[in-house]
């Protein structure tokens, strides 16, 4: 039987790969032939650099887990074997433990961008609700990887966050025995979070970073101006007229993004793998012990504002389980933006200027509540935390109403300037 | 578009202040330590003379169980005969860790807790902390062993250095008062030990500075390493924004 030649005339071996998979149209869809807009700035570096980093834990992680031992008597001296007997063990490890916190300061970004923007606005909600998934994975990745080393603080560490689910009424706290599968924190537990870590969260991780691009590449890329630059294609050819191949023109462009990247990256590796004591912690230099409590139980930096939040809700009706609802909120809203922007415009460029003073006092309620979420409680931090709790909240809960009340400029039809 | 950059400028210097403002107090109320202490662990010599002071004096009691001999005598350019007849009291194997011969049953009824393993003392800790520690031992006789520590306070670890240090007290408040301008100590010596005041914080340092190396054997080989890969990546970097500006020529 003959098989149908392939649209894209390819002969040779790359004809032969293409009368039987869609190497070249994959390769055409969603690099040589995508159109981005050409207007894009510099907050559009982090999502190719989201997935550089994605690829370093990745495969920083597949070399760990050769040498790490997922046992609570053994967990914590193989991670000294790899600091120590395995060649280039220590950079491995490093890599691996700023890679999480660049990840966070990557992907809080690279949400910012979406926000100011209105990336997530139709018809983008799906990309953003993947990403907000992402978002949602990776805080629990992110959780179960800290706990791995079985040091003192990711002992506890593990006993906070999992007696969390404790505060459910009733059943909380047989809920809490059947996560740890133990009375504490223990082997049974590290063995079934680092089957999460190394398994079943990559898993997800990886399948909704596919569904993030499948669906960005279905509606195309939003820029800065947050025009629709598929309103005015070239009448022959159907490209659109503000828009350029992501590759070459991305592609090259990413690659300078990812040197300046690598540079702070690999500096931070290299010269200060402790991130100042926030990327890893003191406390978690000595090993785990049931019976010796940190003088403070942190969280890793990038969970202080859902901590802060956490500890800043008063217990109320004989039961702390607000705070944990509260926190959960936190992330819930997230989902929701798409719907709770009310503004005929995308971008920030063209709100007005009620838009950008929530936007500014988002943004500080956020970076001061990431600041008391690592700090001992005190009754300022406490009430600083609360006030933040209150903006970030209002933030979101308001916005349908000042979105939509507030007077915006009109939208260029085409991107006004020429890019660089 | 400049309104809205300014205003973005605005606020990220906004922003700026509150972070400076916010962590200005934070790093100011760091523990107070009675002594500063910067680790140097490219200075050799003193590391190796910390490595001779931690196992004429420590490592009776306190094992280093993630470092070997052998690496400890690579990394610090120990030839192997001199690690051996010097540094080798528990092992004769080279490859061993470096594990104290006390049993831990008996350090814990002797002590209340078996003397912790001190490899990563100064990562958990900080070697400034470490320093701080072996200079702030002072002579309480409430104490079951004699002394006490100010920056571990209840120590169950005797005071083993006396000897070289000679022993000290607590300056009294009336004291403290007028000898806070002349130096920082809160000690005042009572006896005089093998070595000087001055000869036995070089020997604390010296000891600290090994504690340091130990906690982390792959920093100068990790810092080498560094430098190497950022003059590639500034390399790299210039070229590719080179190619980049190329390549976007035609696009207007």
């Amino acid at each position: 039987m003959a098989i149908v030649p392939n649209p894209h005339k390819t002969t040779g071996f790359l004809g032969w790969i293409d009368d039987r998979f869609p190497l070249t149209k994959l390769w055409k869809d969603h690099l040589s032939e995508y159109y981005a807009p050409k207007n894009f700035n510099f907050w559009y570096y982090f999502g190719s650099l989201a997935l550089l980093v994605l690829v370093n834990q990745l495969l920083t992680g597949i070399w760990l887990v050769m040498h790490y031992k997922p046992d609570a008597a053994q967990a914590w001296d193989s991670v000294e074997y790899i600091m120590r007997d395995v060649p280039w063990g220590n950079v491995l490890r490093y890599l691996h433990s700023t890679g999480a916190s660049a990840f966070f300061i990557v992907v809080y970004l690279h949400m910012f961008r979406g926000l100011i923007y209105g990336s997530h606005r139709k018809p983008r909600e799906l990309i953003w609700i993947f990403g907000c998934l992402i978002f949602l994975a990776l805080m629990a990745e992110a959780f179960c990887g800290y706990v791995l080393p079985w040091g003192n603080m990711s002992f506890w560490g593990a006993q906070v966050i999992i007696n969390l689910f404790g505060t459910i009424p009733f059943i909380g706290p047989d809920l809490v025995i059947w996560i740890q599968g133990d009375f504490i924190p223990a082997d049974a537990t590290l063995n079934r979070l680092f089957s999460f870590h190394v398994i079943a969260l990559p898993f997800v991780l990886v399948g909704l970073v596919v569904a993030h691009l499948i669906a960005l590449h279905e509606v195309g890329s939003n820029n800065p101006e947050g025009i629709d630059i598929k309103k005015h294609k070239d009448p022959v050819t159907h490209i659109p007229l503000d828009g350029i191949p992501f590759h070459p023109y991305y592609t090259v462009k990413d690659v300078v993004g990812v040197g300046v990247f690598l540079m702070i990256f690999l500096g931070i590796v290299f010269f200060a793998p402790d991130g100042g004591g926030y990327f890893l912690e003191k406390p978690n230099f000595t090993p785990a012990n049931p019976l010796a409590t940190p003088e403070h139980i942190t969280p890793a930096w990038y969970f202080g504002a859902f901590y802060a939040m956490l500890r800043a809700t008063p217990s109320f009706a004989g039961t702390q389980i607000w705070g944990v609802i509260v926190m959960g909120a936190a992330v819930v809203i997230l989902f929701f933006l798409p719907w709770l922007d009310r503004s005929p415009v995308k971008s920030i460029r063209y709100k007005g200027p009620i838009f950008k003073l929530w936007v500014g006092a988002f943004v500080i309620s956020f970076v001061l509540l990431n600041y008391y979420g690592m700090q001992p409680p005190s009754p300022t931090g406490t009430l600083i935390s609360q006030l933040c709790t209150v903006v970030y909240f209002l933030f979101f809960l308001l916005m349908p109403i000042y979105t939509k009340r507030e007077k915006t400029k009109p939208v260029p039809e085409r991107v006004p300037h020429d890019a660089h | 578009m400049m309104p809205t950059k300014s205003i973005l400028k605005n606020s990220l210097k906004a922003l700026l202040a509150t972070a400076a403002l916010v962590a200005g107090p934070a790093l100011a109320s760091t523990h107070a330590l009675p002594y500063s202490f910067t680790p140097d662990t490219g200075n050799l010599a003193s590391v190796q003379r910390g490595a001779r002071n931690y196992m004429s004096y420590c490592s009776g009691c306190h094992s280093m169980r993630h470092l070997r001999y052998s690496r400890m005598a690579q990394d610090l350019q120990i030839p192997e005969d001199l690690l051996k007849a010097n540094l080798m009291f528990t092992s004769d194997k080279v490859g061993d860790h470096i594990l104290s011969a006390m049993p831990s049953d008996a350090a814990k009824n002797w002590f209340g807790q078996p003397p912790p393993d001190l490899t990563l003392e100064a990562r958990y800790r900080g070697a400034d902390w470490v320093y701080s520690y072996l200079l702030s031992f002072y002579v309480d006789s409430s104490r079951p062993l004699g002394t006490n520590n100010l920056v571990l306070p209840n120590a169950s670890m005797p005071n083993v250095l006396w000897e070289l240090q000679g022993l000290q007290v607590e300056k009294t408040a009336a004291h403290e008062g007028e000898a806070a301008h002349h130096e920082g100590s809160p000690f005042e010596a009572v006896t005089q030990g093998k070595l000087s005041a001055e000869e036995y914080q070089k020997w604390v340092a010296d000891t600290a500075n090994f504690m340091a190396y130990a906690a982390e054997p792959g920093r100068a080989q990790r810092v080498s390493t560094g430098f190497k890969v950022l003059l590639f990546l500034f390399v790299f970097t210039i070229l590719a924004y080179l190619m980049k500006r190329e390549w976007w020529r035609d696009v207007h």
